[in-house]
Formats: C-alpha cells, structure tokens, sequence
C-alpha cells in the first residue's frame, strides 16, 4: 500500500511529466530567490503574471497568440532530437519564413501561397546544415548557429533595405488584407494556433504511426541498427532537418500574417526574434513529444503573455521569465530527476 | 588602406582573440578529458556582466576578472556534476546555461544598474594606449595561457592522464586513475578560462556590459576548437584569425562599400567554410561527450 502512488506513476508511464512539472516547480522557486537578491516581492510578480496570463479573454488569446510561434519551433528542436541531431536552426528558419511570407505576399496577396513560401524558404535554410552534417561530419550545434546569424544578418538587410516599408521605416511593407489569416471570435488570436496545433498532430502522426516516421526515431536510437535494419540514416537526418526547416518557416510566416495590427516585420526584427531559443525549451520541457510539446507551448505563452502585467503592476523586469526558463531547462537535463527526488525524500521520511 | 589602418587593425585583433582563444582553449582542455559543453556562449555573457558587478563593487578591475573566473567555475561545476557525475546528457545542459545567460544578463542590467540593455562599466583594466589603439595586457597573459595549457596537457604527466580520461577512460581507471575527478575539473578549469575571456570583454576590452555582447564568441570558439584539432597552439592561431576578421568586419561595415549586415555576417560565414573544411580530418578524443561508467 505504502508504495501504490509510485507503483501507479510507473505503470501508467506519467515519470516524464512528473519530471517535467518538477523542473517547473524548480525554476519558479529560483526565479523566486533571483528576484528577493534584487528586491523584488516573488509573489507579487507570479501573482500578476497569472493574471496577465489568464485574467480575461483577451489574455487567453495573447496567451495563445505566444504559444503559437514557439509551438512551431519546439517541433523543429524536437522531431530532429527524435532522430539524435540537436538543430539549434529553428531561428533562422523562422526569420526566413517571416521575410518569405512578406515578399510573396506583396507578389501575390494569397494567404496559402505566403504559407507554403514560408515553409519552403524555412526548409531551404535547413539545407545547409543537413549536408553539413551528413556529407562533412559537422556538428549540427555549430553549423546552426552560426547559420542562424548569417540568416539574421541578411533578413536584417532585406527588413531595413528592399522592403523596408516607405510610409514607415521602422517596419516592413505590410502583408496585404487579403493574405492576413482569419481572427478567431473578436480577439487579436488568428488561427495560426490552430494550424501550429494541426502540426503537432500531425508530426506526432507521422513519428509514431508511419514507417518513414518509425525509421527517422530508429536512426535516433541507434544509427547503426536502423542501417541494419534497412533504414538510411543519412537520409533521416536530411528528412529531419527539412521537416524541422518546414515547421519553423511556417511558424515565422504565420507570426507576421496572424499578428494584428502590425502584419509586419518591426524594427530590429524585435518581432521574429528569440523563438528559436524559446522553442528549444518548449521541446525540452514537452519532452521532445508533439502533444506534449502543445502542453508546454500553452504554458510558455502564459509566462510570455503575462509579463507585460507583471512589469508594469509588480516592477519587475519582464527577462526574469528568460531566467526562469533557463533554469527549467537545466533542471529537465537532470537525469533519473524523478528517482532522485524520490530517493532523496524516502531518506529524508 | 594606410598603414595606420593597418596596424590599427592588426592590434585590434589581438583585443579581439582573447575572448575567443581563452574559451577555445578551455573548451579543448574539457573534451580532451571527455566533457563536451556548448553552454560558453551563456559563461561568456553572465561573466561579463558579474565580472563588470564585482568591479564597481570592489573598485577593482583584476578582482572583476576574478569574479568572472568563479562564474565560470560555478556554471563548469554545474555542468560538471550534471555530466560527469550523473552522467546526464551533455548538451542539453549547455543549452540550459545559453538560455540563462540570455534571462540572467538582460534582467541583472535592469535590476542592478537600472538600465535597459546597456552599462557603461565604471571600472575597467589599465591598457597601454598606442596612437593605433589600446592594448591590454590581458592579450599576453592570453598568449602564456595558451602556451602553458598546452605544455601541461602534452609535456606532463597531469596532461596525459586528462588526455587518457578522454581518449580511453577504461585504461585510465584500470591504472587507477579517478576518471570522475579528472573529467569534472577539467570541465571547471575550461569554463573557468571562459569565465575570465567573458570578464575580460565587459572590464578590459569593451567597456560595456550589454545583452547580446557575446555576438556568438562561445560558438566561434568551438568551431576554433575543432579547426585547432584539439591543440591549445593551434586554438591560439585560429583564435587570432577569427580576431582578424570580426575587427575588419567592424572596420569595414561603416564605409558601406556593400550593405553593412554583409561584411558583419562575414565571421559567420568564414567560421562555417572553415569548419566545413577542416572536418573530417579532424577527430575528436575517442570518448569525447560520452559518460563514463565503472564496470
């Protein structure tokens, strides 16, 4: 009887997503201790975080709106893990998705035609690192990021140079009405957030349910086994890359065409930049699973969402989230977290 | 081009290899015993900013570089417990410490300074000031670091049994040596040297404590790591040619012969073409990032 919790915890396989609301737990009590050495009152600030997060409809849908991007991005991180590559690219890939979605618009004003262009551009910057990785057995963690600054600089020449909007210099030209995607139920909320959910599932679909899927996971796992096994590992890393490239484009070219009133790349590209991170710790704390990915995206966006009241009621600098989640994710790297705090708390009983 | 300009930038280049050779040097010391760590991009920043702290309060630029050093050390021994102790993966915990770099420095410099995004640092490290610009004396004591890190990892018995620790830790245990020991304060003394290259940027070199001001420093080290073949000389040279061409990017972005953003992404694009180049000659120690584990 004594051991029946841990026994049900084990059986139904809940382990990582007890790990998961641990690390949580851990980050916001650093968080905590950060903000007392500055000054701060901890509970004040996580009080009106919570508000600003979920205090009213319109923050359930700014709520969403943050969750949207970085749901796409964590898919990125997270199905290249699933197949033993850490693609730390989704940053680039994002900003080539946002300038795509703001060229090809101006082209043609077709909402599908600057989504699909956001993906393709997103997976063509993939590119690089893939055949890096494969053909010159470089390390995907440098070639990435160091791709994701040649992208930034370049979509920076692109955002302040040849469509730098002329009315506005401090934004881009904006995406024309016809290509804005549809506003759900009279918030600023689009129905990205449903495509970035429609993407989860069908990436969980794909890694778990198709052969293609089950040989991407198997080189993951152990690449020589899937080669005896009939697998091309090399062409599963590719795979992975593109894919990943795909899912961060879109997430990029629906950031700009779902974000009222802007509907434009602003200033500094303040408004593309830092999802990539971000997502990297959505995949990490969803456990590099689709659907816990969307769990986790929701939960990121709340932190974003919930700054700007935080800020501005409590007084504390919005980057103590940054803080927080770097802490979490450090925490998620603890291996066997679960047994040890277990281990710990048998001793300490 | 003058030849003012031109020893101008040849000693601005110095400035800027030492952020790059101290890290590069740290990080070959670390996986020459086995520990693999991408988390120096967040070590450099957060010891930029503590070290710029600890020098205001102290009124001390050397105590500043000492307090970047033991926010090295402090992450290195993070890393280390989570990697070699608890055999964790390593790098997802680089990524952890990246991340918190990127909360930590933005949110230090608004709570503790009161100002968003930049400080001026009012303590900095005495320099020789030259007509073509300045020159710390960090740069020399970065020159002798290289030079005896290396003498010490391939002329010592100290170096070969870290290098034993990386390259075949099973040998190493059978001579009884603490394969554990070796591998978590070579993980410390790497971050450490990281710690001081981050310090140096904030109190000797810029003068600024900023939130983007490692510019991707950690990852260029890195990449000088694998093109130096794991050899702290070679990462001395590497280190001075990224040097070299981060100070003609800077030089040559104002005078807008192509757009800015194409000269400043130039680094970058070396840094991938000469990665890109020198893989697959280059091999990493065998037990390189894997944990090890007694029988």
């Amino acid at each position: 009887m004594k051991n029946s919790g841990s026994d049900l915890i084990e059986r139904l396989n809940l382990k990582p997503l007890i790990e998961s609301l641990i690390a949580v737990l851990i980050g916001f009590l650093i968080g905590a201790i950060v903000l007392l050495a500055f000054n701060y009152s901890p509970l004040e600030a996580y009080y009106w975080l919570l508000v600003g997060a979920l205090g009213s409809k319109d923050d359930i849908a700014s709520t969403l709106s943050y969750a949207t991007p970085i749901m796409m991005t964590a898919l990125t991180f997270a199905i290249s893990a699933r197949t033993g590559i850490f693609n730390i690219g989704a940053e680039g890939s994002f900003y080539f998705g946002a300038i795509a979605a703001v060229i090809f618009t101006s082209i043609w004003g077709n909402m599908w035609f600057g989504l699909v262009m956001g993906m393709l551009l997103g997976a063509l910057w993939s590119l690089p690192a893939a055949f890096l990785k494969v053909y010159r057995g470089v390390h995907e963690v440098i070639s990435t990021i160091m791709l994701n600054w040649i992208a930034w600089f370049f979509v920076l020449w692109l955002v302040v140079g040849p469509y730098a909007n002329p009315s506005d210099p401090n934004k881009t030209i904006r995406i024309p009405e016809s290509a804005r995607l549809p506003l759900i139920g009279n918030t600023d909320l689009s129905i990205a957030f449903v495509l970035a959910v429609v993407a989860a599932v069908l990436s969980y679909y794909l890694l778990w349910h198709t052969e293609f899927g089950f040989g991407m996971r198997a080189s993951g796992i152990n690449s020589r086994a899937a080669r005896y096994g009939g697998v091309n590992p090399d062409r599963a890393v590719i795979w992975s890359f593109v894919i990943g490239g795909i899912m961060s484009g879109l997430g990029g070219a629906m950031k700009i065409m779902g974000e009222p009133p802007t509907y434009a790349i602003s200033q500094g590209m303040a408004n593309v930049y830092g999802f990539g991170f971000d997502g990297i710790g959505v995949a990490l704390v969803g456990r590099n699973h689709p659907l816990g990915i969307i769990f986790a995206a929701v939960f990121f966006g709340m932190l974003r969402a919930g700054t700007s009241l935080m800020q501005a009621r409590a007084m504390v600098p919005l980057e103590i989230i940054r803080v927080i989640q770097g802490i979490i994710v450090i925490t998620v790297a603890i291996p066997g977290l679960y047994d040890l705090i277990k281990k710990s708390l048998r001793r300490g009983g | 081009m003058d030849a003012g300009s031109v020893i101008s930038i040849l000693i601005n280049s110095f400035m800027a290899m030492v952020p790059i050779v101290l890290t590069s040097v740290g990080a070959v010391w670390s996986e020459r015993a086995g520990v693999v760590s991408i988390g120096y991009e967040g070590v450099l920043l957060m010891s930029a900013f503590f070290g710029a702290m600890v020098a205001e309060i102290t009124g001390h630029a050397t105590a500043g570089l000492i307090g970047g050093m033991l926010t090295g050390a402090l992450l290195g021994m993070l890393h280390g417990i989570l990697t070699v102790y608890l055999k964790g993966d390593h790098v997802i915990p680089g990524i952890g410490i990246n991340l918190l770099g990127m909360g930590v420095v933005p949110f230090g410099i608004i709570a503790y300074w009161g100002t968003a995004g930049q400080h001026q640092v009012a303590v900095t490290l005495w320099s020789w000031d030259t007509r073509y610009g300045k020159v710390s004396p960090m740069v020399l004591v970065t020159v002798a670091i290289a030079l005896v890190t290396w003498w010490v990892l391939f002329r010592t018995p100290l170096g070969l049994r870290v290098r034993a620790v990386g390259e075949n830790p099973e040998a190493a245990d059978a001579l009884g040596i603490n394969v554990e020991k070796y591998r978590f304060w070579s993980t410390v003394y790497g971050h450490t040297l990281a710690g001081l290259g981050g310090a140096y940027m904030s109190v000797a070199w810029l003068g600024i404590v900023q939130k983007t001001m490692s510019a991707g420093r950690g990852f260029i080290a890195l990449a000088n790591m694998v093109f130096s073949g794991w050899n702290p000389l070679t990462a001395l040279l590497g280190g001075w040619l990224f040097g070299f061409f981060d100070t003609l990017a800077t030089w040559l972005a104002p005078l807008h012969v192509v757009p800015g953003q194409f000269i400043l992404m130039l680094p970058y694009v070396l840094t991938l073409i000469i990665v890109a180049g020198i893989i697959g000659k280059a091999r990493p120690p065998k037990w390189d990032g894997k944990p090890y584990r007694r029988e």
